[in-house]
């Protein structure tokens, strides 16, 4: 048995016969200890077989540690996308993109080939104008049809700006990192460890706390 | 694993155009869930200048697993039949401001809407599709707490509680349900209802039954949520008497119903004891020009298919408004 049906598959591949350019996936796993990652990388290699727009590369965090390093890959089952140059989009999902997430996973793989909805000129300058280093946590659970949207906004930006770069995490999959954020209600995201947000906020607060760190 | 798939707007086309603010809308709708939508394309197809100003897409539907009494769908989740509903609304050239909410209304020769961000829009007519949302205890350390051990999305919140002790409030069928949900991995659950008995149906109440890590105290209402980062406990007293005393819980599920989203309209058009807002059997509300539909009315019963049909009617009679006041 796959891990997609075929209602599922058929769905997924008239969203993916869509996409613009090719998108690179790539999938950090091990064989020990990771009870999920065998699943997600028979996900992805599902996905994958969807469209010839897609490529898969799958490592190990132990065994290719120096590339786990240069993606900046923390902990596994990770999944990050690259462009058509196969240069990093800093957008990673740590977990399973599975029940609601499906959704933002897809999306991200949909602007990551040039299918996004552009925005308005202010956001795109004030995005523009973030010079430091940002780092984007969103704590999600699976079955919270308000996670998407916060785990979209952040990817966005990850996306418009170099210097941000912004992860879904799957608190189930990841509970230490879950209690040491104190996230008892998603969608919770975390900038820089020191900022907080709470619900699926709109792009512009999150611009609003990124401006005042 | 299961797959909540939602993006087949992403597969359709979408011809929907920003909001312009400067613009005078014929029918401006504020909302999204299917009472909006409807109107939407009931708008649309009859040719007026429409906006639609809403925070979220498919309202209460997308929160719901399983839909089975929505007309020429035998079962469809939520979140796909709010997919479905805004793929039809997407093939017009609708202006659509998302993720926007609606902070006032205020009158003058047409309507001017103000949105949370100070930006404004205008419309001859409005339809107001705002529903409901969860209704709030309001005792202290609620709102502090929010999203810090206060929640109310068992489903989105149930994982995060594996092995904690918390209280659910309500004993209707989204108290009960959330409280078996959470019984299944929580280390307690303490399920406080203000009635003599659980409200929810005779099946769920059976089954709570089952779960022996399940405390129900009837007859009991929260006084005060505690504590300073987060959810340390709560405060409970009987209704018959008596003092509080305190839960050692970590968190706090909220499941008593809803109210209506009717707060920026209080002071311009009647609403009754409910709070929801007047109409008439045209959908026509108390001031001129603005109609309502859907959850946030008085109109009895709701579901689905009553804020689409009632969508609908609203729609028609903005239009029939719009010829008429030319
Ligand atoms: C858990 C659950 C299960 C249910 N199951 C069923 C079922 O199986 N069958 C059935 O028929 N019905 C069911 N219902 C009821 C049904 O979902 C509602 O009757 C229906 O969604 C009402 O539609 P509406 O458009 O009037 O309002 P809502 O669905 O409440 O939508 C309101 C919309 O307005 C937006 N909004 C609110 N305030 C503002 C503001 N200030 N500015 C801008 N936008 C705003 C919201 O974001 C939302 O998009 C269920 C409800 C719940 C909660």
């Amino acid at each position: 048995m796959g891990i997609l049906n075929d209602e599922v598959k058929k769905q997924m591949g008239a969203i993916l016969s869509q996409l613009q350019s090719n998108v690179g996936i790539v999938f950090f796993g091990q064989e020990i200890e990771c009870p999920t990652c065998r699943d997600t990388h028979l996900f992805l290699e599902e996905l994958k077989s969807l469209s010839p727009k897609l490529g898969l590369q799958s490592y190990g965090l132990v065994k290719d540690a120096a590339r786990a390093a240069e993606l900046n890959v923390a902990r596994v089952p990770a999944i990050l996308l690259l462009d058509k140059d196969g240069r990093d989009t800093r957008i990673k999902f740590y977990g399973f993109p599975g029940g609601y997430e499906i959704n933002s996973f897809l999306a991200a793989i949909m602007e990551v080939s040039g299918r996004k909805e552009p925005l308005p000129a202010p956001i795109m300058s004030r995005i523009a104008a973030i010079s430091k280093d940002v780092h984007i946590q969103v704590f999600v659970t699976l079955s919270c049809p308000y996670c998407p949207n916060a785990v979209m906004t952040a990817h966005r930006l990850a996306l418009e700006n170099p210097r941000i770069r912004a992860d879904m995490v799957e608190s189930s999959t990841f509970t230490p990192l879950a209690i040491k954020y104190d996230v008892s209600s998603v969608p919770k995201t975390v900038i820089n460890e020191t900022k907080e947000l709470i619900g699926a906020q709109p792009i512009e607060q999150l611009l609003d706390a990124i401006e005042t760190l | 694993m299961d797959f909540n798939l939602s993006l087949g707007s992403l597969a359709s086309e979408n011809k929907a155009i920003p909001l312009d603010h400067r613009r005078l809308y014929d029918v401006l709708i504020l909302g999204g869930g299917p009472a909006a939508l409807t109107a939407a394309v009931y708008c649309m197809r009859k040719g007026v200048v429409t906006a639609l100003v809403t925070m979220d897409f498919g309202g209460q539907v997308a929160e719901t697993s399983a839909v089975e009494n929505y007309m020429g769908y035998k079962y469809i989740e939520g979140i796909q039949l709010a997919e479905r509903f805004r793929e039809q609304v997407n093939q017009f050239e609708i202006s659509i401001a998302p993720g926007r909410r609606v902070s006032g209304i205020a009158p003058g020769n047409n309507w001017m809407v103000t949105l949370d961000d100070g930006s404004t829009c205008s419309g001859r007519s409005i339809i107001i599709t705002t529903g409901k949302s969860w209704r709030k205890l309001n005792v202290p350390g609620e709102k502090e707490l929010t999203g810090r051990g206060v929640a109310y999305c068992a489903t989105c919140d149930a994982p995060l509680f594996a092995g904690r002790r918390v209280a659910v409030v309500g004993g209707g069928n989204s108290g009960v349900e959330s409280a078996i949900d959470l019984a299944k991995i929580a280390e307690s659950v303490t399920l406080v209802q203000v009635l003599p008995a659980l409200t929810a149906d005779r099946v769920l109440v059976d089954a709570l039954a089952a779960y022996k890590n399940v405390t129900t105290l009837l007859e009991h209402e929260v006084a005060e949520i505690r504590g300073t980062a987060s959810v340390s406990s709560v405060m409970v007293r009987a209704r018959t008497g008596g003092a509080a005393r305190e839960l050692d819980v970590q968190g706090i599920f909220i499941e008593i119903g809803l109210v209506p989203n009717t707060d920026f309209v209080r002071g311009l058009l009647d609403l009754n004891e409910a709070g929801e807002i007047v109409v008439d059997s045209s959908c026509r509300t108390s001031a001129k020009g603005i109609f309502a539909a859907g959850d946030v009315t008085s109109v009895p019963f709701k579901q689905i298919i009553i804020a689409a049909g009632e969508g609908a009617k609203a729609a028609l009679a903005a239009c029939e408004y719009l010829m008429k006041n030319e």
